[in-house]
């Protein structure tokens, strides 16, 4: 069992509203809101890299956590959106944080690579001590090279991290599932030569029904049940997914975060964004269960719970 | 009620609207019903029809007409 320490977050200052999108693209701002929940997202700057990003946001995390980087024995950053295809982000950003020796591990899944680098955490702190988990994405640069307007309305730009550590935190995490069917990896892939492509409606299908299940799954393994849960930390993939998943468990749906309004779907960084916010605002009581849930290309997805 | 009269029972009642598709008309592309009325859709045609709907057959495409998901429930007869 490992335990939540911390989460950070960055977050681009350029700010894109519907707006200036809806001229761009021929649509209605409104109709933008309706079909995402959205009203604007972030662009990095031109030179911003994706580990540039994904060194603010675990800056920020170790501060939050009170910490330094001594104690990391291991680096996992999850992105889709890299500039190149190896090495990938990791290694670039274990040298900005000063990891020289630490292993940097990739994850190029997109949604929900930031699940998976948690999971995975839980298992390996026991080995690595502390393992900074960062996610990171700049997906404006992929929707800009032609993606459908369905998909460049719904992308932003941003990164978050997470602290886990085998002695002490916030949190314990609790239990986990991840899955993967790659039956349907077409439905959203990023080819190495053009734009990000998406069928909506598959993604919508499958993460409507996978996503719930794979919650209660989770819950199931802890004793737990939906009830019990005070806090949803999903993926912020869409309003409406959430809302629906939300409907499906018979949760209120007050109790799934969210900030997709302000920041879009940044894909892999969008959960543990939510959670440097969440944590922020509010954060762990003693013994209180949170979950956290994410779905994405492959399909890949999964839950994690975790208690105060 | 026959089967295409249940099928457009369903999609009136997911739809929220006084609808008449014909048998070969994309659900969709006509705007009849969203991408997030896709799953209440398949939900209800699996209680009405008693039938499961594995996530291997949760494809767009075979519920994007009348005539598409006649032929679906032909084949899982």
């Amino acid at each position: 069992m490992a335990f939540l320490r911390g989460f950070g977050a960055y977050l681009p200052s350029r700010v894109v509203t519907n707006e200036m999108l809806a001229a761009r693209l021929g649509v209605e701002p409104d109709w933008i809101v309706s079909v995402s929940g959205i009203h604007e997202r972030r662009y990095a700057g031109e030179q911003e890299t994706v580990a540039d990003m994904a060194v603010k946001a675990a800056r920020d995390c170790l501060t939050r956590a009170g910490t330094d980087q001594s104690r990391i024995g291991l680096l996992i950053v999850a992105s889709g959106s890299a500039e190149r295809r190896f090495p990938g982000p990791a290694v670039t950003v274990a040298a900005g944080l000063g990891l020289a020796g630490v292993p940097a591990l990739d994850l190029p899944m997109a949604s929900a690579g930031s699940l998976f680098g948690m999971a995975l955490a839980d298992r390996l702190a026991g080995q690595y001590r502390d393992v900074l988990v960062v996610a990171s994405e700049k997906m404006s640069t992929i929707v800009d090279q032609g993606s459908d307007r369905n998909v460049l309305i719904l992308f932003g730009d941003g990164a978050g991290a997470c602290l886990i550590s085998e002695r002490e935190g916030a949190a314990s995490i609790v239990a986990s599932s991840l899955h993967s069917d790659g039956a349907f990896a077409n439905d959203l892939h990023l080819p190495f030569q053009g734009p990000l492509e998406m069928s909506g409606r598959s993604v919508i299908m499958q993460a409507s029904r996978k996503i719930p299940r794979s919650i209660q799954e989770t819950l199931a393994a802890a004793g737990r049940s939906v009830e019990d849960v005070e806090v949803f930390l999903m993926h912020q993939a869409n309003q409406n997914l959430m809302d629906r998943v939300a409907q499906t468990l018979e949760a209120p749906a007050e109790r799934f975060f969210s900030n997709i309004s302000r920041y879009g779907n940044t894909s892999s960084a969008s959960m543990l964004i939510a959670a440097a916010e969440w944590s922020q605002q509010a954060g762990f009581r003693p013994g209180m269960p949170v979950v956290f849930a994410a779905f994405g290309a492959g399909f890949s997805w999964g839950a994690l719970l975790a208690a105060g | 009620m026959n089967r295409k009269a249940q099928i457009l029972e369903i999609i009136r009642e997911v739809a929220h609207k006084d609808v008449n598709p014909g048998a070969d008309e994309s659900l969709f592309e006509s705007g009849i019903l969203d991408s997030f009325a896709l799953p209440d859709m398949v939900s209800a045609i699996e209680r009405e029809f008693k039938i499961e709907v594995p996530d291997a057959d949760l494809n767009p495409r075979k519920f994007d007409s009348v005539a598409r998901i006649e032929a679906y429930l032909d084949n899982r007869a």
